[in-house]
């Protein structure tokens, strides 16, 4: 169990976590941006004076950075291996795709986890935050079940790397800016066109942005600046279902393709740096 | 039983260009065999199917015919039990060149269930044999030379202690110094350990220092395989070089179409 497993899973956090720490100008570069990014959305609120919106705004930014900052942990891991040209190391080591993938993913939760919370801590220097009264409990349980979403649509999107040494990563983005798109992040789905609202509904963010608005009370007419009246996580469960059948469907998905993937880049020699 | 049995592989590359179909035999039904302990050199041009050879006894590419044995494990069915035997070193040493050669070398221990304690001393050993520095094992492996950073990618081959090492022109590119030392680690290796090897390299002189047996592989055909003075005498030559032209017909500095 050890060293078929444990270790192995081990050393893919082992990996990333030193890989961040080697490009950790790279990590405040692009954390500066997701702070100043959230805080010229969160401002908006501020301008219009209405504390919904800009709770709305808040909750939207940290919850996106933090389930996209985990898609593209995963997705990019592959694009990283190919451009690194130790993807063909990586696959020729006597472990599953599971375990790899797990790995890969276990340090993905953590890195986002701490960089959201930074991007938060960076926020309250933006906006004057009351969270009091929200369930701020309920929100990471929603997180944490829709994490699980996240990593199956990461999987999926890992593949096109394999598939395509050149254009692969790009098309990672493509697939994240969909998601950012439809699953209203700032704004109510129904302001979605009709033929994109559909789509919404088959985006893990859709029901972990309604499930977190409900735990902050955000829409709740007892709320004010002074304070949020939270529903309880019962309250959620409904979403948080939906969230969890998504990730048991979607995990077991992403590795079926990665593996379909994996084995269509052995036949056709894609393993290979230049492809 | 064989370290490598090779019967009847092929395999072609496709690709459609402006709706045309072409296709690239990289590997036409070549077959051999190495025994438990041998070390065997495939000498070839570029483009020969030399590399493409060593990616399918290395699971990472799929044949389109033909059967290969691994130590008695057939491919691809017990591919999981195969990767646990071999260590393999290409001509390019793929690293993380950000982290160094000590992180690099952890992590591929633990990803082959070695504990860090367990793989640092081996790690450390085979470099020093290797003539490396050990003070420099903390630094990045992009400050490193060619010739450095190959011998980690040597190091992370031999961490698992593997019975069959894979390497495809290990020396390409490497001052004669760190040659040598590669040389003679692999003679001591084969020596001390019993490891089997399967060399690619356009190095004659390296080929018969090292390898019991030879194959001549042109247009990814094995066009003749023996001991360096059997072929020697096959082709009626002097010199390796000089057999290996007369029986190929080329020389192993042409470039080929690659696959």
């Amino acid at each position: 169990m050890l060293r078929r497993f444990l270790l192995p899973m081990w050393a893919f956090v082992f990996r990333d976590f030193h890989l961040t720490r080697r490009y950790f100008s790279w990590v405040l570069v692009f954390t500066f941006y997701a702070i100043v990014n959230a805080a010229t959305i969160a401002l908006i609120g501020v301008a219009q004076g209405d504390f919904r919106l800009t709770l709305t705004l808040v909750l939207g930014a940290l919850l996106w950075s933090y389930l996209s900052a985990m898609y593209q942990e995963i997705a990019n891991s592959i694009a990283y291996e190919r451009w690194e040209g130790t993807l063909e190391y990586t696959f020729m080591a006597p472990v599953s795709r599971l375990v790899h993938l797990l790995g890969v993913s276990l340090f993905a939760t953590f890195y986002s986890v701490v960089r959201t919370a930074v991007i938060l801590l960076g926020l309250a220097l933006f906006v004057d935050l009351n969270l009091q009264g929200a369930n701020l409990l309920g929100v990471l349980v929603v997180l944490l079940v829709g994490s699980l979403a996240f990593m199956g649509l990461g999987l999926m999107a890992a593949i096109l790397p394999v598939m395509s040494p050149e254009n692969g990563a790009q098309a990672t983005n493509i697939l994240q800016g969909i998601l950012l798109l439809v699953s209203g992040i700032y704004y109510p789905v129904s302001v979605l066109p009709a033929w994109v609202q559909p789509l919404a509904y088959l985006s893990p963010a859709t029901y972990a942005l309604e499930a977190s608005r409900k735990l902050m009370g955000i829409q709740h007419p007892a709320s004010s600046p002074e304070g949020l009246v939270g529903a309880p996580l019962s309250a959620v469960v409904p979403e948080l279902l939906v969230l969890l059948l998504m990730g048991l469907a979607f995990i077991p998905l992403g590795l079926l393709v990665f593996s379909l993937a994996e084995r269509w880049a052995k036949r056709t020699g894609k393993l290979k740096r230049t492809g | 039983m064989w370290a490598i049995e090779v019967k009847n592989l092929s395999k072609v590359f496709r690709k459609t260009t402006f709706g045309r179909r072409q296709e690239e035999w990289a590997l036409k039904g070549v077959s051999f065999q190495v025994g438990v302990g041998e070390t065997y050199a495939l000498l070839g041009p570029n483009g020969s199917g030399k590399s493409t050879l060593i990616r399918i006894l290395s699971t990472l590419l799929l044949p389109d015919a033909g059967r290969v044995h691994i130590l008695g494990h057939p491919l691809p069915q017990e591919e999981r039990k195969v990767r646990e035997k071999i260590g393999r070193v290409s001509v390019d040493a793929a690293f993380y060149k950000k982290l160094s050669p000590q992180e690099n070398l952890l992590f591929a221990a633990q990803l082959y269930g070695l504990s860090p304690r367990e793989a640092e001393a081996r790690a450390m050993a085979i470099l020093e044999r290797l003539g490396l520095e050990t003070r420099r094992f903390g630094d990045p492996l992009e400050e490193m030379s060619r010739g450095m950073q190959q011998k980690v990618a040597i190091a992370r081959a031999l961490l698992i202690r593997p019975p069959l090492l894979l390497l495809d022109e290990p020396t390409t590119g490497l001052d004669p110094k760190s040659r040598r030392d590669v040389q003679a680690f692999l003679e001591e290796l084969r020596r001390e350990e019993g490891t089997t090897i399967l060399l690619t390299t356009h190095d004659m002189v390296e080929a018969e220092r090292l390898a019991h047996r030879l194959g001549f592989l042109a247009r990814g055909q094995l066009v003749a395989e023996g001991t360096a003075e059997e072929l020697k005498r096959l082709a009626g030559a002097l010199d390796l070089e000089e057999a290996f032209i007369r029986l190929t017909g080329e020389g192993l500095q042409e470039e080929a179409h690659a696959p």
